[in-house]
């Protein structure tokens, strides 16, 4: 089992870094020539939200494409929490499933209360 | 500065960062904000944010090798991170409250801190006594060496869910691993060998980070302009230094010469902290 969560960081961070080096690529290509500014927050961008990632890969658009990657990388640790959950489960475990399943409230509280918030 | 400009400078303060970064044990996230800030001018939480999300990627990266090892405690890992989620879901809130010239000087006090940590004497121990707690929640392990297999006992579990908390807030609030405090709680309050504590600090990261991450994500702090070249150059930066790392163990001077280097940019954020210019 360490050997399955071994590969599920390995693999979530190949492809995430995969996709964002991609959406980087398309991003230069078409916006390589503007003036980058990043002094001041400019408020909460489209690609925050799931439809707005969904369409702007549709229309090819490298932010987005870079965005998707980076959630994917973002997932990653937390998918080997659940991964971790399921290995203590298989060992019968259970005090440590519920450690983990307490772990992945907390994650998932945050992903709530960030969007509350926002 | 066109986009390709700011990529091309970005992407290669990055490898420069997570070289650092790797070889010094401190993380790559405590180079590039202060990079990112000072010479680029780019706002501090949008760094934070590019720097979270870089050390998800090395601490990932790396934690996949040391799992397979054998070595992470991952009992230990996952009982701790409770603490450190808790502290980073904290963090990442507080941190959208809190000026940004604030949060630059905590930065700049907290790396100068964990630069001088990071030149300590790591002395292996291997505890052996009792703790009713650390045998009641099975944290107690063994790891593979040269000369078989150790087990070792694990000390203060109660000590060590605090200070791992604070890490964890440290983390959130400044997108940082706080590796450095967190090998600390673990070598000298709990006690535990030093590869084991890195290790399993190392694995814990990851989660810290996308704790806050989420947070940081849905406030718009992540910026993929910025992000890109920030995660894919600290991760060319990592895999590079941890190939040094393996071919050279005398390297004494270098973790000096970046002590130096990491005071330096600290300091120059501490002062345009102060200065209001963050």
């Amino acid at each position: 089992m360490q050997a399955v969560i071994g590969w599920v960081l390995r693999l979530g961070v190949i492809v995430s870094v995969s996709v964002v080096i991609f959406g980087g690529i398309v991003y230069i290509y078409r916006h390589g020539h503007e003036v980058a500014s990043h002094a001041r927050f400019a408020g909460v961008p489209d690609f925050v939200k799931i439809n707005g990632i969904i369409g702007g890969i549709l229309t090819f658009r490298g932010r987005a494409i870079i965005q998707a990657g980076i959630i994917l990388l973002i997932a990653t640790p937390i998918l080997r929490v659940f991964f971790s959950a399921i290995s203590f489960m298989l060992e019968k475990d259970y005090m440590y499933v519920c450690i983990s399943l307490l772990v992945l409230c907390i994650i998932f509280f945050s992903l709530i209360n960030g969007h509350v918030g926002g | 500065m066109s986009v390709i400009e700011f990529t091309l400078i970005v992407l290669i303060g990055s490898c420069f960062a997570g070289l650092v970064g790797s070889l010094t044990g401190l993380g790559g996230g405590f180079i590039i904000i202060p990079l990112l800030t000072i010479f680029l001018h780019v706002d501090i939480k949008y760094a934070i944010g590019a720097s979270l999300v870089s050390i998800i990627a090395t601490s990932s990266g790396s934690a996949a090798a040391y799992v397979k090892e054998g070595i992470t405690n991952m009992r230990l890992g996952m009982f701790l991170e409770i603490a450190t989620t808790l502290g980073a879901v904290c963090g990442a809130m507080l941190a959208m409250y809190i000026p940004t010239h604030y949060l630059a000087i905590i930065l700049g006090v907290i790396l100068i801190l964990s630069a001088l940590l990071s030149l300590r004497k790591k002395a292996q121990q291997i505890v052996t006594h009792k703790n009713d707690l650390a045998a009641k929640l099975k944290l107690n392990g063994s790891y593979p060496t040269a000369d078989g297999v150790v087990n070792y006992h694990v000390s203060k579990v109660g000590g060590g869910f605090v200070v791992m908390l604070f890490a964890g807030l440290l983390s959130g609030l400044l997108g940082i691993g706080s590796g450095a405090l967190k090998v600390l709680a673990m070598d000298s309050i709990m006690r535990i060998p030093f590869k084991v504590s890195t290790t399993t600090s190392n694995f814990m990261i990851g989660v810290t980070g996308a704790a806050s991450a989420v947070v940081y994500l849905q406030r718009g702090y992540i910026d993929p302009e910025i992000a890109m070249p920030v995660v894919i150059g600290v991760l060319i930066g990592a895999l590079v230094g941890s190939k040094i790392l393996v071919n050279s163990t005398s390297s004494g001077w270098l973790r000096w010469t970046f002590v130096v280097v990491v005071i330096f940019l600290a300091s120059q954020l501490i002062y345009n902290g102060i200065m209001g210019k963050i």
